[in-house]
């Protein structure tokens, strides 16, 4: 989302769905996964809204939907380019806003080729580098180098790079026409998503396909909105970040964004999921999306400066957030000689995300791992890898309620139980330390709809339990007392200069939670007064912010984040409880939800509009705009930052100020989204020859072995994922409550009847999955909800398979994750988990066997892995641990 | 209504109805004494601290009541606008998930190659942690590429997890971590 | 006597989240029910019972609903309690007194009265009220007494997350349900249809006071179509015997001495 709009974050919140006449959820089991959010969709249908939901699989979302549409997992992007076909081709676009708001006028470089020219590639590729030469794909007349130089894509915020770019439409044609401008380019790429070909690519029969795109028509304009609610079935895929895309690119043309009602709801699985990419435990970012350095490109403070600051747009503010955040980290040591200490940070030199990681760990690279409040050996893709990893680690560090798998690797695994590893020869050194729940802490969670919430500590923690914040505090109050003898040397600077004297409270001598969230909140140094918001941060050094987009959650010096004025006490857009980044605005872009003259598009549909007695934007929402700024405002020449944006600008973070249907640069898969098979599928790919995206990432190692590209004949069957209401994620917080487990007591896969008929499945009787990485058993349940698409004349049958069980717990079960391989999207790392192809058999499993330590399960054959590929993409450059990009000198990632 | 002074006998609930003259025991004849006095364990707490659900992302209210020094109950906030006071099966097992005897509340520690957990002091636990990441980061330090390119890391120590932790602690993470050079921080956002 | 108190339970905008089970376990502080898949949809906890007083049926079924686009199918979830019946098969057929009508119009078993003789279970026409195994007692649905008592909502209804069970007062929990049914039958949904609403719908019940709107048949829902509370006929029957207040003491003391015998097995 981040490239479509400017910010990587959903553009509404769940309440605001009672506003919407139509609502998508797909990529999503909103009903199961958020029910309480769910809620604001049942408000929206007992008001006349109608409810699609698009999902291989008949959910409990689905059972109180107006529609369900069947799908081919992995095909999303096929089913909605069907429908921006319609609008498209029907011109069902809401022109006005379309214009005005988004970049469909914008002229493109002479030389863009689209994959419709290239089937399947877009023009630029690079066979040496195995990647995209993205500046073909700027804007007319924009210096490719300079732009592209600026600023490239950046991975890793949860599948919505946030963006930068300085760049600005040099020519435009408001009429659409010119066959160059981003509107046509969006035609013609589209042309080939007929309600026929989504028939082929989806299983979706042509008359549902035109059912839903009409509604969506129907339901959008000035009078009326729809909404898009996505999850994880959207960004588990290898091209994860373009499926969203798509939906944006349909948001923008129906006029949605911005607007109540509208909007595009990402549904996030944990309590500060948002949060953790906010104030990022990810290795490309600092706080508030601020890039890491990388090594090859940033090589000092001027440089890197220059190659995220922004020219125009928001990100021109760029250099205040850096050095305010290099204040609230080194303090006094952070000054302007000293370039605030850039030198202090550590850089990267390429992809340093997860799976990397643990592959570089089953490699015997990384010797110390820490995992605190997460379980991956169950929740993480091909768990046998995840093991072997651990296996060569010096020392382990959990952190969680019990001892979950990860915590017990040594000796409850599936290959120990068949005595393929023995615990006594794991050297690995384990350390568990009980974590402190939340009702343990004081602390505040960012949820999904961007909300600060704190929550208050209610007990002390029993025993030897004790917060993260109490660990990592007193982790580095130890790692300073350890270097104090070795602070001669510059590398141990950051540790002496850290700043790191947070009072602290309570028996256990805890930090208080409040007092780091004022320092992500930012202070004035002289003083220490909690600065107002972002628009008082400084690049002279006068400042310290910890999180620039956090800033003014701690305004007036007190709280803001815990302020709980009751609902029906205040608008239904409850501005007075808690806190929203950025600036407590609750709906993105709300400028939008007025005409370019400042008025509500419609009574029906107003949130936010210029009152010009005031001189200022005002409405129900705080207006996501320069409050003073009237619509009128055109920039002046040679305007810089923020003074470019004009007063018809919506999307303020992005460099022109316009949504982008076309994203000219910030993605390395291409400017639009274009369907590709996921990495293992059962049919080839029906539009292009280039069937699987081709920056997909690949690890080809001999533990992580792929299937056929499509029809492999060991693999028959479609898989998918997922989650069910009464467990959470890889089961840490729900394998151990008894009223949880007796709710769903066991693993299980779904199947329909007509494939139940065909293996010989019995409903409550036992299956054996089976991939080439492992082989699981489960319960069967046959049901209905489960249906055989029919795809080009053969039935494709799909099997349905949560994902919450393992070894430990009172309810076991085997991990589903053990089935699936690493692939991950080029874009934000994210892994393919969602569309892979098995086999299905009756019985129990006979083995439990696991490749990475079994070796082969099936018979080998002959790949063809060479499928997946045009000719020209095959052959990438291998790095050490399968394939990766390697750093372009645009400092891409 | 029932006289707590009666004998053990007049309180036998047939004799009540025989006296009574109530036969069906269909009114206050068979009330008991518990049950004049039952009442809402929630009513007479020592705290009710405001909290957020800690399972999905949609952030419900949760009130948690607390009594001597316990939580009694957990059940969602009416205040808040999101959830109105309604939770989901998960939300609505938080008491569990804190209270329940899943929960370990000793460090436990496992030698290499060894075969069990032994319980060691939080403190000599965490002391153990620091100094192998002082070693293994000594160890393992990366001042410059190939290239002589500042890297100013080591590549040895990572990180996982953050998505269900707080923001002050993420905050911390990624600071103490960036501090020690150590990169590969990551968490469930990208899994 | 308060207001009647009860539920409306409308199962169209029923998720299947069981937040209510959860809910009333934590509430109750309830024990689980074993961990056994049933391949029955999802319903893993089958039947109400001594430990679960709230249950939710999955029903699938080969028929569309009238407001649905999706194939010939339709997936049904409907959250089962108590029904607190105006006539209470369970409270009029207890011998020790355990179960009463509280002032709230519900019906309350006193688990310190109780002494398991298992009369009730026998005469609940809904197989609601159950023995626990381990101390031979009776067990159901209070409709929260302890909350009402201090003017809260049950905690499933407050659970709920999208209000499909509703609590309050009868009279304004039926006039919402009639409304209900109106504007659902506005809008196609000619299936809906309000199950035990009133004494003139269960006569057999006399009403119930925790009530459903429902979509197909009771039987699908694993309802009686016709539930008629037994002691309904044998009271009536006791009345015109006119049978003195102390052959009645008798009888009862005589169950009270073999239920004790029973509990204790």
């Amino acid at each position: 989302m981040g490239t479509s709009f400017g910010r990587g974050g959903a553009t509404t919140f769940p309440q605001d769905l009672q506003n919407s006449d139509v609502i998508v959820i797909e990529g999503s089991n909103m009903a199961e996964c958020h029910p309480v959010a769910f809620r604001w969709v049942m408000k929206a249908r007992e008001r006349g809204a109608t409810i699609i939901h698009v999902d291989p699989r008949f959910t409990r979302t689905s059972a109180v939907a107006n529609m369900h549409v069947p799908i081919r997992a992995g095909s999303d992007i096929a089913f909605l380019g069907g429908i921006i076909h319609y609008i498209v081709e029907n011109e069902r676009y809401f022109k006005e806003y379309v214009v005005n708001y988004t970049n469909a006028p914008a002229i493109i470089n002479d030389e863009f080729r689209d994959t419709e020219d290239l089937d399947g590639l877009f023009g630029g590729w690079e066979k040496d580098k195995g990647q995209y030469k993205t500046s073909t794909w700027m804007y007319k007349g924009v210096d490719p180098e300079a732009a592209a130089g600026a600023r490239e894509s950046e991975s890793g915020n949860k599948g919505e790079p946030v963006q930068k770019n300085p760049i600005q439409a040099e020519h435009t044609d408001p009429t659409l026409q010119d066959p160059r401008c981003v509107f046509q380019i969006l035609k013609r790429h589209f042309s080939r998503y007929t309600p026929e070909m989504v028939e082929e690519a989806c299983g979706v029969p042509k008359d549902l396909l035109l059912k839903v795109a009409e509604t969506l028509c129907k339901n959008s304009g000035p009078e009326r909105t729809g909404a898009f609610c996505y999850a994880v079935g959207w960004t588990q895929h290898s091209a994860g970040v373009q499926y969203i895309r798509t939906a944006a690119i349909i948001q923008l043309l129906l006029g949605n964004i911005g607007r109540p009602g509208g909007g595009i709801m990402a549904l996030r699985g944990h309590a500060s999921i948002q949060g953790s990419t906010d104030i990022p435990t990810l290795y490309n970012l600092l706080p508030g999306y601020l890039l890491m350095p990388k090594a090859k490109h940033d090589k000092d403070l001027e440089t890197y400066l220059k190659l995220n600051e922004s020219p125009s747009g928001w990100w021109g503010e760029f250099p205040k957030y850096f050095v305010s955040l290099m204040k609230a980290w080194f303090g006094d040591a952070a000054t302007k000689e000293h370039d605030w200490c850039y030198d202090y940070l550590p850089t990267l030199t390429g992809d340093h995300s997860h799976m990397n990681t643990v592959v570089d760990m089953a490699d015997g690279a990384v010797k110390g791992y820490f995992v605190m409040g997460e379980n991956p050996v169950v929740g993480s893709m091909n768990g046998p890898l995840q093991r072997k990893g651990l296996r060569a680690l010096d020392w382990l560090v959990v952190r969680d309620f019990q001892l979950i798998e990860t915590a017990e690797f040594w000796r409850e695994a599936p290959e120990i139980e068949r005595g393929e590893v023995r615990s006594e020869d794991i050297g690995t050194e384990v350390f568990f330390f009980p974590a402190a729940a939340h009702t343990e802490k004081d602390g505040s969670f960012t949820n999904t709809q961007r909300l600060l919430q704190w929550h208050h500590k209610a007990i002390e923690p029993a025993g030897d339990s004790r917060s993260e914040l109490d660990f990592v505090f007193k982790l580095g109050q130890r790692m300073k007392a350890l270097y104090r003898d070795e602070y001669d040397q510059p590398r141990n600077w950051p540790i002496r200069d850290l700043t790191w004297d947070y009072p602290t409270k309570g028996p256990a001598q805890e930090p208080d939670a409040e007092a780091v969230l004022f320092e992500i909140n930012g202070y004035t140094v002289s003083d220490r007064k909690a600065v107002e918001g972002y628009t008082s941060l400084k690049d002279d050094g006068s400042t310290a912010s910890g999180c620039w987009i956090y800033s003014g959650c701690y305004r007036d010096g007190t709280n803001q984040t815990a302020r709980r004025k009751p609902q029906g006490e205040q608008s239904w857009v409850a501005p007075e409880w808690a806190w929203a980044w950025p600036h407590n605005r609750r709906i993105l872009y709300n400028r939008a939800s007025a005409d370019p003259e400042g008025k509500p598009w419609s009574e029906r549909k107003r949130l936010v509009w210029w009152d010009e007695q005031k001189g200022e934007w005002v409405g129900e929402d705080e207006p996501d705009f320069i409050l003073k700024r009237p619509p009128s405002y055109r920039a002046v020449e040679n305007a810089r930052g923020k003074e470019t944006i004009s007063g018809v600008d919506p999307f303020i973070m992005q460099a022109d100020g316009k949504g982008w249907i076309y994203v000219a640069s910030g993605l390395q898969d291409g400017p639009l989204p274009t369907h590709y098979e996921p990495q293992e599928s059962v049919i080839p790919n029906p539009l292009y020859g280039q069937s699987c995206n081709p920056l997909r990432m690949e690890w080809k190692r001999e533990d992580n072995p792929y299937h056929r590209p499509y029809s492999d004949p060991r693999f028959p069957f479609a898989l998918t994922t997922y989650r069910l209401t009464e467990h959470h994620t890889a089961g840490g917080m729900s394998r151990w409550l008894s009223w949880l487990s007796e709710l769903q007591p066991e693993m299980f896969c779904e199947i329909s009847p007509e494939l139940a008929v065909e293996r010989g499945l019995r409903n409550g009787g036992w299956a054996t999955i089976r991939t080439s990485r492992a082989e699981i058993e489960a319960r069967v349940l046959v049901t209905n909800r489960l249906r055989p698409l029919r795809i080009r004349g053969r039935i494709v049958h799909q099997i349905g398979v949560p994902y919450h069980w393992s070894s430990k717990g009172l309810v076991r079960g085997d991990a589903a994750n053990d089935l699936i391989s690493f692939v991950g999207d080029p874009n934000v790392s994210i892994q393919e988990s969602k569309a892979l192809t098995a086999d299905i058999r009756a019985g129990r499993r006979s083995k439990g066997r696991r490749h990475v330590t079994s070796g082969p399960i099936v018979p080998e054959i002959d790949l063809k892995a060479e499928e997946r590929d045009l000719p020209q993409v095959r052959h990438k450059p291998e790095t050490r641990h399968g394939y990766k990009a390697e750093e372009t000198k645009e400092g891409n990632i | 209504m029932p006289d707590h002074n009666e004998s053990a006998l007049s309180r036998w609930p047939v004799l009540r109805q025989v006296k009574n003259l109530d036969p069906l025991g269909l009114s206050n004849s068979a009330v008991s004494p518990r049950t004049e006095s039952l009442a809402a364990r929630t009513k007479k707490v020592d705290k009710v601290a405001a909290s957020v659900c800690p399972y999905c992302a949609v952030g419900c209210g949760q009130l948690v009541y607390v009594k001597d020094e316990k939580i009694i109950d957990i059940e969602g906030d009416p205040a808040s606008p999101i959830s109105h006071g309604t939770l989901c099966p998960k939300g609505a097992a938080t008491f569990q998930l804190v209270t329940g005897s899943n929960r370990v509340t000793n460090v436990l520690y496992r030698r290499p190659y060894g075969t069990k957990w032994e319980t060691i002091p939080l403190d000599k636990a965490m002391d153990m942690v620091a100094e192998r990441v002082k070693k293994t980061r000594d160890a393992n330090w990366e001042g410059k590429s190939e290239n002589g390119e500042p890297l100013r890391r080591t590549m040895a120590i990572a990180h996982l997890g953050g998505a269900t932790l707080d923001n002050e602690e993420n905050y911390l993470i990624k600071k103490l971590f960036t501090g020690l050079g150590i990169i590969q921080v990551e968490n469930q956002a990208r899994i | 006597m308060a207001a009647g108190k009860g539920f409306f339970t409308d199962t169209t905008i029923c998720i299947g989240c069981k937040a209510c089970e959860v809910a009333c376990k934590q509430w109750n502080q309830l024990p689980d029910d074993g961990f056994t898949f049933t391949g029955m949809s999802y319903d893993n906890t089958v039947h109400l019972g001594a430990s679960t007083w709230r249950h939710v049926a999955f029903i699938e079924r080969p028929v569309a609903l009238s407001n649905q686009d999706a194939g010939d199918f339709s997936w049904l979830f409907s959250s089962d309690v108590c029904k607190h019946c105006a006539r209470a098969g369970c409270l009029e057929s207890c011998p020790t007194g355990a179960i009463i009508r509280t002032e709230f119009d519900t019906v309350y078993v006193q688990p310190d009265i109780c002494n398991g003789c298992g009369y009730c279970v026998v005469n609940c026409p809904f197989g609601v009220i159950d023995r626990r195994e381990d101390d031979g007692r009776a067990w159901k649905c209070t409709l929260c007494y302890d909350r009402l008592k201090e003017d809260m909502t049950p905690a499933c209804a407050k659970a709920c997350p999208t209000e499909s069970i509703q609590f309050g007062d009868l009279d304004d929990l039926r006039q919402r349900a009639r409304n209900r049914i109106d504007q659902l039958h506005e809008q196609g949904m000619s299936e809906a249809y309000l199950y035990g609403a009133s004494k003139e719908d269960q006569p057999g019940t006399e009403g119930l006071n925790a009530f459903f709107l429902l979509l197909d048949k009771p039987e699908a829902y694993n309802l009686p179509p016709d539930p008629i509370v037994p002691t309904k006929t044998v009271k009536d029957a006791w009345k015109s015997m006119g049978l003195a207040v102390v052959g009645m003491a008798v009888t009862a003391i005589g169950s009270v001495l073999l239920a004790g015998n029973g509990a204790r097995r």
